[in-house]
């Protein structure tokens, strides 16, 4: 056993490239095709302006993503805490210079690039939470005590987020955060406290939340109180869904998303399309897929011999689910819209990007899940 | 090794429960799915398979702009359009070749028209051509049977009747950009336009109006059936303008040789009654989209011409400003009206020396000659005693350096210096040198002509703060108190405003006067009075001013001085205000005077202040206007 410890600790490049895991870039590659099909449907079956854009982006991601694959896993882990200020001060840069859109502050012009500094810091934080809870024992972890610096790790970005405001991503952080504590081993009732926390805060922040925030909580409860309004994304995206039956109109065939009657159909609204247009079996397909991608991504974390890879490969694969389920719960009508795409389906460069970042980060921990970290710290 | 395999066995199991828990979760995503897409796909068969309910939307007419008489300023006409519907011809192509002989259509128009033939549904109409002449639409009809496919309907789009000459008030509509978009749906439209400057900027929700909307049955493609019920909105309220567009006609055209402006107010209740700014642009071309070429030509021009130079426009007021450093000293009794200051055509400050434009100097004088002859060693005296945050005060009190409020996006308050303000922004202190070169206008100061003629017409009006305003009524409405008690009064002795008044008339109208050779003709009915004022584009240096001056003509275009008058008529009773701006136009007295003198006969003859104005829109014209246009898109 010491003798492969030793070899791997000696992985040459190739070595690395081949530890990859290319099943699972495939089931990627699966996922950003059908994105690919269902924009170039959206734009009335022509690659421009989105489809073309998309395979580009995700051609670049992919890259990335190989290329963050084969860096040691220790190197990442040392780099946690530094990459995780980073997060914060562009979440601070983003307050104090970013672009306006929608009414809320949250995109950082990089010279034509635009970047979400808080899709980024999702996956920042998932590291450093992780990194905490890789030297702790579990005798540790149930000292409460030792939660309070993750905790406020955990809070700052959420409120920095929440300010923007984008209640919708702060929420998911949240969620993120909360998945990394439970896999590290943080008892149930502490779960149960928090829990009971947020239910008595959710009046007060209802106070708090910005007015188009409290309408599409309203618009939710009722969408048909205002059918031209704020309401019309949802019905006009359940007319889509219903309309599509058990095997869907076809390819470029949907009669909602190809007559402008779908709003965002390119962004939020990409999933009802494609229900349309591909019906319950295509739509059950797709989510299929996605769920064998977070499943796979949790089994990397299982595999894994070192507790910082196994956390990370958690927190990136939880982050993923929650943003397909976010989504597609979304165009439902089962939470109110909040502006979440589907990635690597949706148009959008940030989100595309970050996720593939993760899995970046996820590929090394697969290809590094034998090296050996030093032990946990025992004080 | 112990503690590591608890920690492992525990991570395994929370994460086969994160795994099962993601599983029920994704498994409950289905179950909706599944009832939405095949239990309730019944629920919909009637909206997805047979006919749907489509409710769109109606754009309402745009709100006209008129000037105070009612005279369209902004308006909409019909646009004809002829449109291709693919399915109903056999033969694309020579429908196409056949229109080409009744209206030319370019090669790249043809190929646009094509791909968007395959693009788009085969039923769905593409847009040939749009503007089409009354002539091209009847020849279309005629010729109906050679075109299969072809149908012709009607929008409208916004014309300017009034053209270059009112396009700085008025404005222009465009296509909404992202950032128009300000959760109206209205604006998601095809074809619709929001305004992009002036009136139609500042009163564009006013004029937007309300949409309305129509539940069409649909098919299954899309195909219109048959219309189920409509709910009108409402059609986009008229603005009325204090304009009169006969004037405002003239004044553009008076100065539409130079690179100027000129604003002519009530002085009563601050209406404009005109303001012009040239050289100007034509308003129309933003609705159907400017050209690169154009666009480059105007934003490179010099002479500026897509600013409103009237209240963006900034220059140092020159000897125009003499009345409020003279009010100013007034008030600190730093001098009284009858006191002789003696001009020797120099005032010496330490090493310093400043000169008089008179080069001899114009002797002993009181303040009302002082400001007649517009002596320049009498205002540095006065200047240096009173003080340069007095005379600011002051200048502020008249609407200098302040904004005023005028609806017209853009307006600049210009700049009158403070000792604190020179502190703050140069970090150096006042130099008492400069007070004196404030005291006739210039240095640091900056004024744009509309400030300039509220100035005017504070100091004539009996010193009543009135604010200039280009909105008469909305929608038939009268918006403003147009009474002359409407506005506070600045609390200045009307022995000084008397004065003041005297003095300016004495300007015009007395042979020593600066603008003696402006004066009205006697069949204007009435005479004028005003302050000339010439301001130095750049520096004389000693050099020069030792080899002579040069001639104002001589120079170079740019740097020649600018030429300002601000006047004001009848002199017994004043109503009107008018202030004038000539870029290099070398003096006040030559360029501006004569410019103002014509402005205001013109006005007087016109007397748009004390003419009846229609009580308000008639409805009549209204409802005329909701009928046209509407959901022909």
């Amino acid at each position: 056993m010491e003798r492969r410890l030793a070899r791997e600790r000696g992985m040459s490049l190739v070595e690395k490239l081949a530890a990859v895991s290319w099943p699972f870039v495939a089931l990627l590659c699966a996922l950003a095709a059908v994105g690919y099909a269902m924009l170039y449907s959206a734009a009335g079956g022509s690659a421009e302006p989105w489809a073309f854009r998309h395979g580009l982006r995700f051609g670049f991601g992919l890259l990335l993503l190989v290329g963050i694959a084969l860096v040691d896993i220790r190197i990442i882990l040392r780099l946690a805490w530094p990459l995780y200020a980073l997060g914060i001060g562009l979440l601070v840069l983003v307050a104090l210079h970013g672009e306006v859109g929608k009414g809320a502050q949250r995109w950082l012009d990089l010279g034509g690039f635009q970047l979400q500094p808080s899709e980024l810091m999702k996956i920042l934080l998932v590291h450093a939470l992780a990194a905490w809870f890789h030297r702790a024992s579990v005798e540790r972890i149930g000292n409460p005590f030792f939660l309070v610096p993750p905790l406020i790790a955990t809070a700052i970005p959420f409120v920095l987020v929440l300010k923007q405001p984008n209640l919708g991503t702060a929420l998911i952080t949240l969620m993120v955060a909360c998945s990394v504590f439970f896999a590290a081993g943080v008892r149930w009732w502490k779960f149960a406290l928090g829990g009971v926390g947020m239910a008595i805060a959710a009046p007060l922040a209802y106070e708090g939340l910005h007015d188009y925030q409290r309408q599409r909580i309203l618009t939710f409860l009722d969408p048909w109180s205002d059918p031209l309004g704020a309401g019309y994304h949802i019905i006009q995206s359940k007319i889509a869904l219903g309309s599509g039956g058990l095997f869907g109109r076809g390819w470029l065939q949907g009669t909602q998303g190809q007559l402008n009657f779908l709003p965002e159909k390119q962004t939020d609204f990409i999933f009802t399309m494609l229900a349309e247009e591909w019906g319950f079996v295509g739509a059950i397909s797709v989510m299929a897929l996605n769920l064998c991608i977070v499943l796979y991504g949790l089994a990397i974390g299982l595999a894994c011999r070192h507790q910082f890879g196994r956390l990370v490969a958690t927190g990136i694969s939880v982050n993923f689910f929650l943003y397909v389920f976010v989504n597609i719960a979304m165009v439902m009508g089962m939470i109110p819209v909040g502006g979440v795409p589907l990635p690597l389906i949706s148009h959008g460069g940030s989100a595309t990007l970050t996720v593939l970042i993760g899995f970046g980060v996820l590929m090394s921990v697969h290809v590094h899940r034998s090296v050996e970290i030093e032990a946990e710290d025992d004080h | 090794m112990k503690r590591e395999r608890t920690r492992r066995t525990l991570f395994t199991r929370r994460v086969l429960l994160l795994g099962v828990g993601k599983i029920a979760l994704t498994g409950a995503l289905g179950v909706r799915l599944y009832q939405l897409q095949v239990v309730e796909s019944e629920r919909y068969a009637l909206l997805a398979e047979e006919n749907r309910i489509s409710v769109r939307l109606l754009p309402p007419p745009r709100g006209r702009v008129l000037d105070r008489f009612g005279e369209p300023i902004a308006a909409n006409r019909q646009n004809w359009r002829a449109l291709l519907v693919a399915e109903r011809s056999d033969d694309i192509a020579a429908t196409l070749t056949n229109l080409a002989q009744i209206v030319p259509i370019s090669e790249s128009e043809r190929a646009r028209i094509e791909r968007e033939i395959r693009r788009r549904r085969r039923f769905v109409p593409v847009m040939v051509r749009d503007f089409l002449s009354w002539d091209e639409m009847v020849r279309l009809e005629v010729n109906a049977p050679d075109l299969p496919g072809i149908v012709t309907d009607v929008g409208t789009h916004r014309v300017y009747p009034g053209g270059e000459a009112f396009a700085h008030v008025v404005g222009y509509v465009a296509p909404p950009a992202q950032a128009d978009l300000d959760g109206d749906p209205m604006l998601e439209l095809p074809g619709i336009r929001v305004g992009r400057a002036g009136l139609e900027r500042a009163h564009d929700r006013v004029l937007r109006g309300r949409a309305g909307t129509v539940q069409l049955e649909v098919n299954v493609v899309g195909r219109v059936i048959r219309e189920l019920g409509r709910e009108e909105g409402a059609a986009g309220h008229d603005v009325t303008t204090t304009l009169d567009a006969g004037l405002q006609r003239k004044v553009a055209e008076r100065i539409a040789s130079d690179s100027a402006a000129a604003v002519v107010l009530d002085v009563r209740n601050g209406e404009v009654l005109a303001m012009a700014s040239s050289p100007s642009f034509d308003p129309s071309v933003f609705d159907s989209g400017v050209s690169a070429a154009q666009w480059r030509e105007w934003t490179t021009n010099r002479r500026a011409p897509l600013t409103n130079k009237a209240i963006a426009g900034l220059y140092a007021p020159g000897s125009t400003f003499k009345m409020v450093v003279a009010l100013a000293a007034l008030e600190a009794r730093a001098v009284t009206p009858g006191e002789r200051i003696v001009c020797t055509g120099v005032t010496e400050l330490g090493d310093a020396k400043f000169h008089c434009w008179r080069k001899g100097g114009h002797g002993a004088l009181d303040m009302r000659e002082a400001i007649k002859q517009s002596c320049d060693c009498y205002f540095y005296e006065v200047a240096r005693r009173t003080g340069i945050d007095r005379i600011a005060a002051m200048a502020n009190r008249f609407g200098l350096g302040v904004p005023l409020a005028i609806e017209l996006p853009g307006a600049r308050p210009g700049l009158i210096p403070t000792r604190a303000w020179k502190q703050a922004t140069l970090g150096k202190p006042w130099a008492l040198g400069e007070t004196l070169v404030h005291g006739i206008g210039q240095g640091y100061t900056q004024t744009t002509p509309l400030s300039l003629a509220v100035m005017t017409a504070r100091m004539v009006n009996g010193g009543r703060a009135v604010e200039p305003h280009l909105t008469r009524a909305i929608g038939g409405q009268l918006v403003r108190g147009h009474r002359a008690e409407d506005w506070p009064s600045l609390d200045i002795p009307q022995a000084h405003l008397r004065l003041m008044r005297e003095a300016m008339d004495g300007v015009v109208n007395e042979r020593q006067g600066t603008a003696w050779a402006s004066r009205l003709p006697p069949e204007a009915g009435a005479r004028m009075g005003g302050k000339t004022g010439t301001t130095q584009v750049r520096r004389i240096t000693l050099a020069e001013r030792e080899r002579g001056l040069k001639r104002q003509q001589d120079l170079p275009y740019e740097w020649r001085h600018h030429a300002l008058f601000v006047g004001y008529a009848p002199t017994d009773q004043p109503i009107y205000a008018c202030a004038v701006i000539i870029e290099h136009g070398g003096g006040g007295a030559a360029a501006a005077a004569p410019v103002a003198r014509d402005i205001l006969f013109e006005t007087l003859a016109r007397d748009p202040a004390r003419r009846p104005t229609p009580p308000a829109p008639s409805l009549q014209i209204a409802e005329a206007y909701r009928g046209s246009g509407e959901g022909r898109r």
